[in-house]
């Protein structure tokens, strides 16, 4: 179990760093609180052991690849660097059994590739013991009788602390880095008018090099509308249920039943969406096609609607529950001032507290548009793959999330236009839906501090 | 006065129709909630219907002949290598004499699953002095026979001549339908009957074991540091739109996000707990810091100020009072947050872990995948049997988040203090 091993590389020599800390403290007599002396060697091992195992990991793959790389045969070692990449690939696939080796020299190297990789395997829990080690010792030989352990352990944790707090910093910015990269390499292969404007989606066909139109088929507009009319769709479902029932839960649900209805709801958001999915594609979808039928209307299997409607319903609390949040913090005055006046209930939460909320509950919406608009898993499995540009919600349509999904599952290489195209879609759907949540949040923040 | 009684009389003129419009109004919102919750009630009844079936299981019972001629030769091999799947066709002939020609004996081996031979094998494996007698074993049914037999209906693949079949082995009393323990002990499989959840479980233990030994740590210490500590300047602005941020980005795009920087980049192993954990650990983390910073901000300054006013350094304050304080708000966050992440599939789909495997993984780095991949996996299956195993799985699935809800909502209750 190489996985316990590596625990026990990291954690032991932090345990024994700890008590070393502590017995010194103790044996060293003066009035010193032993604990910290103990977390001082022990983080003093810890850091060490955990950056040399991160990088270890980051890099391990790399550095096998290249030295089996440097290891091949004359004929094979001299290739361009691309070929050179295909050849590894292909050793790594022999090396895990996937694939049969074709020639003695590919066997060798495969060999030659696994006994590295199993070098690495073993070396890699003594590298992280050894990092631990001098770490532990490092430590150890800070220590003085004058040596201020607790304020060197409340700078060392508060600097971590500083850096966790950076990761959601750097995860924002990986995003638009690695998403961006992507999708300047696709454009250097389909121009960015094209894929913006373009009527025609077909990657799947820009496979082979000699194909014609093998570079035209990356125009997005069928998929932005096929995404655009399941979000409308969506909506359609959403908005006035979540706004009505966030009305009837704020202003006129008993306490009981708000108790019920509430959770009840937020439930709905709960509910993993892989479970809509396969819902929307086995109940949801046969209805829809039965209940066309007999309206005498042809509805594809895996219709718009069928996927909106089951969508629509998966973001009914996100409008509700926002909605009924900004709806409660409408000042009572308002309310008071216009049920005074003699309105009844209804024409005061219309005219008055609907009104006042408006910013509010524009903010929900958008928010549950965003949703929509990234939603994946529904899609996937009761929305179609065709791109097709109609506004015909029986028909079936493809949306951007799909398209990411299935451009990219099962093996590929990753220089063609067709996986690099989902990167670039990838990139507006997170350009679209950060712009939506960046409005919505403002929106939101500015209507509380009005009525603050 | 003529002017008020006027006012009054048009008031009252309209009031009738005022009143009809508030109850209308009240009846919409009422009736919106209850749309809401017979969905949830069609949701659960649908899957419930569809997926308790699958965790039971029709079996045949059968006695398989052993013939010594079929154990040639001594020892271990032998006894592996024998054909089993011969031995068990037989038997089961054995029961229609009536089958003469090739399509219905053909047509009466396939009421057996394909899983049977093995099974024997296994008995036999394990008891070695079987071979050259019978054994007489309940057998697993073909998944056409396992759900005609269960739904009592018009089971769609099964010709008429099998319906007669299984109909007189029902006679015979040997069809009985037992608790499928098999959902739960075997790995995936293309035959319905066979395949079980045990292989993603165990994805999705490692991969949310993942998520959980990065998030939390460095969630709770985000947190700490931006409610605590950080200065009010552009840099924790920066962070605070982050985090606020990727609470709200939609989940394929972490998918791209682990797949250009932790497949390509590091060049991380495809389909493995490590780089899917990883990248639900990202998702997860602005769930976490958002539920700890209110943990955090819901302990009394006072309490603060105590513990500073009595010599305790800020970190001693985190570290004693404030933080134990307000470990329930952070739990429950924590809790919510991988329940999340338990239901999350679209960037798992992304990062590979779609695989078809056999085997149960073992480790953070060997290919795995997890339960609602299973179920999309299953929910893409053409074969009939597969709707009740994905509906069981969900139920699974469900069953789980339930109780880590739970969990969050007792903690809550329990050890929340209100100030």
């Amino acid at each position: 179990m190489p996985t316990v091993l590596l625990f026990a590389a990291v954690l032991a020599p932090v345990a024994l760093g700890y008590f070393f800390g502590r017995r010194w403290a103790l044996g060293a007599g003066g009035r010193r609180v032993p604990g910290h002396f103990g977390i001082f060697v022990g983080l003093c091992a810890l850091l060490p052991g955990l950056a040399v195992l991160a990088l270890w990991l980051a890099l391990e793959e790399r550095v096998v690849t290249a030295m089996a790389a440097a290891a091949l045969p004359a004929g094979l070692a001299g290739l361009p660097a691309e070929r050179l990449a295909l050849v590894m690939n292909q050793v790594a696939n022999i090396a895990a059994g996937t694939v049969a080796a074709q020639s003695e020299a590919m066997a060798a190297a495969a060999a030659h590739y696994r006994a590295l990789g199993g070098y690495a395997q073993l070396l890699m829990p003594l590298a992280v013991a050894a990092a631990a080690a001098a770490g532990f010792m490092a430590g150890r030989r800070m220590l003085r009788a004058d040596f201020a352990a607790r304020s060197a352990v409340e700078r060392i944790v508060l600097a971590l602390f500083m850096v966790c707090s950076c990761a959601a910093i750097l995860t924002t910015v990986g995003i638009v880095l690695s998403v961006l990269f992507e999708t300047l390499r696709f454009f250097e292969k389909v121009s960015p008018a094209e894929f913006l404007f373009g009527l025609e989606w077909s990657p799947q066909t820009a496979i082979r090099q000699d194909q014609v139109g093998a570079s035209g088929s990356f125009g997005a507009v069928p998929v932005f509308a096929g995404t655009l009319l399941i979000t409308v769709i969506a909506m359609a479902v959403a908005a006035p249920l979540g706004l009505l029932s966030a009305v009837y839960l704020a202003e006129y649900a008993p306490r009981r039943v708000r108790a019920v209805a509430k959770p009840l709801l937020e439930l709905l958001a709960g509910i993993p969406t892989v479970v809509y999915g396969f819902f929307a594609a086995l109940t949801v979808a046969p209805l829809v096609r039965d209940g066309g039928a007999w309206l005498g209307l042809t509805a594809a299997s895996e219709s718009a609607l069928a996927a909106g409607l089951v969508m629509g319903v998966m973001i009914i609390p996100f409008v509700s529950s926002l909605s009924d949040d900004v709806i409660s913090a409408v000042p009572a005055a308002l309310r008071d001032g216009s049920l005074g006046l003699g309105a009844t209930r209804s024409e005061t939460i219309r005219r008055v507290v609907l009104p006042a909320a408006l910013p509010g509950i524009a903010g929900s919406l958008l928010l549950a548009v965003s949703r929509a608009i990234g939603e994946t898993m529904i899609v996937v499995m009761a929305a179609g793959l065709a791109a097709r540009l109609t506004a015909n919600p029986l028909d079936a349509v493809t949306t951007v999330t799909v398209q990411i999904v299935t451009l990219l599952t099962g093996d590929q290489e990753f220089d063609s236009a067709k996986t690099l195209a989902a990167f670039a879609l990838g990139l507006l759907l997170f350009l679209v839906t950060l712009i939506m949540n960046l409005i919505a949040l403002f929106i939101v923040r500015r209507y509380r501090e009005n009525y603050e | 006065m003529n002017d008020a009684s006027q006012t009054v009389s048009v008031v009252r003129a309209g009031l009738h129709k005022r009143r009809a419009a508030e109850r209308r109004f009240r009846l919409a919102g009422a009736a919106a909630v209850a749309v809401a919750a017979l969905f949830i009630a069609f949701l659960f009844t649908v899957i419930v219907k569809n997926g308790l079936p699958g965790l039971w299981q029709t079996r045949i019972l059968l006695t398989v002949e052993l013939p010594a001629a079929e154990f040639q030769g001594r020892g271990e091999a032998a006894l592996k290598g024998a054909n089993y799947r011969k031995m068990v066709r037989q038997s089961l002939l054995g029961l229609f004499p009536d089958a003469t020609t090739r399509g219905e004996r053909r047509a009466a081996a396939k009421l057996l699953s394909e899983g049977a031979p093995y099974q024997v094998r296994r008995a036999v494996l394990a008891d070695p002095d079987l071979a050259g007698g019978a054994l007489t074993l309940w057998l697993p049914a073909a998944s056409s026979v396992d759900i005609f037999h269960k739904s009592g209906a018009g089971g769609g693949k099964l010709s008429d001549w099998q319906k007669q079949k299984v109909a007189q082995l029902q006679a015979a009393g040997r069809l009985r339908t037992v608790f499928h323990r098999g959902f739960f002990l075997n790995n995936d499989s293309r035959s319905p009957e066979l395949a079980g959840i045990r292989g993603a479980l165990a994805g999705t233990f490692y991969t949310l074991l993942v998520t959980l030994m990065l998030s939390f740590p460095v969630g709770v210490a985000a947190a700490c540091y931006l409610e605590e500590f950080a200065p009010r300047n552009r840099w924790t602005d920066l962070a605070e739109i982050s985090i606020n941020n990727l609470a709200a980005v939609p989940s394929v795009v972490f998918g791209l996000l682990g797949l250009a920087v932790f497949i390509n980049f590091f060049g991380l192993p495809r389909s493995v707990p490590l780089v899917g954990g990883l990248v639900l650990s990202l998702m997860t983390l602005p769930t976490i810091i958002i539920a700890a910073r209110a943990a955090l901000r819901s302990v009394p300054l006072s309490i603060r100020q105590a513990a500073l006013g009595m010599g305790a350094s800020k970190m001693q304050t985190l570290f004693h009072h404030v933080l134990p304080l307000s470990l329930p708000g952070i739990l429950t966050g924590t809790i919510i947050g991988m329940a999340q992440a338990l239901g999350e599939s679209a960037p798992l789909l992304m990062t590979g872990m779609v695989a078809f495997l056999v085997n149960t993984p073992g480790g953070v780095l060997d290919p795995a995948t997890v339960l609602p991949v299973q179920v999309f996996l299953w929910a893409d299956s053409p074969e009939r049997g597969f709707v009740e195993k994905t509906s069981a799985a969900i139920l699974v699935l469900i069953g789980f988040l339930v109780a880590m809800n739970l969990l969050a909502v007792i903690i809550r209750a329990k050890f929340q203090k209100r100030w």
